[in-house]
């Protein structure tokens, strides 16, 4: 034996520490967590720099897109069509959509992977406004949304997009959509996990049965209730 | 002690005085072999890319440039997979692992080193590895552990139950955000010091550097 390949293997005991730590920690996450977003936040409240933004868990929504770039689109181009098993196919512009009746939503949002924002104001055109006005025709089931990030899609039965707290959101904490938000126009689905409020909304189809959305097709529960669906149970939201 | 800057070849110790040594030492000294090195490379690339694409999930300004969520995801599951798979490889080659052992084991001396860090004092005597190296080995080793253990439980979701998922999303955040900062520490220690990377990636460091940094690992029979 050379050099130290005697003495106190500390090597050791500080690996089956870490795995001792990280286990204890995975267990005890309920309550830290609401000890670190305590903390977290409160220093948030007096950070100048942003920089706690970047930690875990600091409350904020974190940005999701499936697809490699996503156009912007404005006043000037954006359009929602309105199609499919209807009588009166439309075409919105946002001035007209901005024109029509407004619901104000107040929930907390849930994410699939965990995070939460509480108490986050969507306002809107309800999606059942937009389909009577189209004329749902007898034999439609469901609505397909699609995006004009040309990827993203989603699904909903026809009842659960005749909910009154189901919008075409135009606002979002009390300001218009930015384009990372999903803007100008995306859907906001109260009662369900986040996936379902498909951002860059820009086509509504009325379908006779429900098509998969694209997490859908990859594992992600079609009913996507929150608390009831993907195996978790978060507090609903709605 | 005699410096021999730049000069590999054994043939540089003829400068020598003859009254330094009986017989002549050659001016460099084998720190890792060709396995050792190729683990420590294929782990820094295999962490580099678990880095890039966590940033690229987790960094709004990132994820908004970057996009495609799917993708980045699998390779970061895959490359963390992966992660142990050349430490595992190495376990085939003598010097890994006695280079291992050694991590492993503090001698008295590594409590004078790390004494001496605490204080900011000179004076830090070493072994082939110092303490702190010997504690980033283990640490890092048993992080890589929890990562590893978190990302599956959050991979395949029905492996356990929802309260596991979530804890494990806790942990396998802020512990990313610890390696960050400690890999950060690691990269910057490098670039500080030449030698030590030379070693790296060459196999060999200069004689005076071993002995100023390392001396208890030359003074070994």
């Amino acid at each position: 034996m050379t050099d130290s390949e005697t003495g106190a293997p500390v090597g050791r005991r500080v690996v089956l520490g870490m795995l001792g730590a990280g286990a204890l920690t995975v267990a005890a996450a309920p309550h830290l967590q609401s000890v670190v977003d305590a903390v977290v936040g409160g220093a948030a409240d007096k950070d100048p720099t942003g920089l706690t933004g970047l930690l875990p868990g600091s409350g904020g929504f974190r940005f999701y897109s499936v697809a490699a770039s996503v156009p912007h689109r404005s006043a000037a181009d954006y359009r929602l069509s309105v199609d499919g098993l209807v009588d009166r196919p439309a075409t919105y512009t946002l001035a007209r959509l901005r024109a029509l009746p407004r619901t104000r939503v107040v929930r907390d949002v849930q994410c699939v992977t965990g995070w939460r924002v509480p108490d986050t104001p969507f306002e809107g055109v309800r999606l059942s406004h937009l389909l009577d006005a189209a004329g749902v025709r007898p034999g439609a089931k469901a609505v397909r949304l699609t995006c004009f990030d040309g990827t993203y899609t989603e699904s909903l039965t026809l009842d659960q997009a005749r909910r009154p707290d189901v919008l075409v959101a135009l606002r979002m904490r009390d300001k218009d959509i930015g384009h990372a938000h999903g803007g100008p126009v995306r859907l906001y689905v109260a009662p369900m996990y986040f996936y379902k409020s498909a951002k860059w909304l820009s086509g509504i189809t009325v379908t006779d049965r429900v098509r998969p959305g694209y997490w859908e097709e990859r594992g992600y529960d079609v009913d996507a209730w929150v608390g009831r669906s993907n195996g978790r149970d978060d507090a609903p939201t709605s | 002690m005699t410096s021999t800057p730049g000069s590999a070849a054994p043939t540089g110790e003829t400068m020598h005085p003859p009254a330094d040594t009986a017989t002549p030492l050659p001016a460099r000294v084998r720190r890792f072999t060709r396995s050792e090195r190729w683990v420590h490379r294929a782990t820094a690339t295999l962490m580099g890319v678990c880095v890039v694409t966590a940033a690229c999930l987790y960094l709004p300004r990132l994820a908004e440039l970057v996009g495609r969520r799917e993708l980045v995801v699998t390779v970061h599951e895959w490359a963390g997979l992966l992660l142990p798979a050349p430490f595992l490889l190495g376990l085939a080659s003598r010097a890994f692992r006695r280079d291992l052992r050694r991590l492993n084991r503090f001698a008295p001396y590594d409590k004078v080193w790390l004494r001496a860090v605490v204080r900011r004092r000179p004076g830090r005597p070493a072994g082939k590895f110092n303490a702190g190296q010997k504690l980033w080995a283990a640490w890092l080793a048993g992080a890589v552990l929890v990562m590893l253990g978190t990302g599956l439980l959050m991979w395949f979701t029905h492996l356990a139950p929802v309260a596991w998922r979530t804890g494990s999303t806790f942990v396998h955040d802020w512990l990313a955000l610890a390696l960050g900062v400690v890999i950060a520490g690691h990269v910057g220690m490098a670039v500080g010091d030449p030698e030590a990377r030379r070693g790296m990636r060459t196999g060999f460091v200069r004689r005076d550097w071993a002995e100023r940094e390392h001396g208890e690992w030359l003074d070994a029979p």
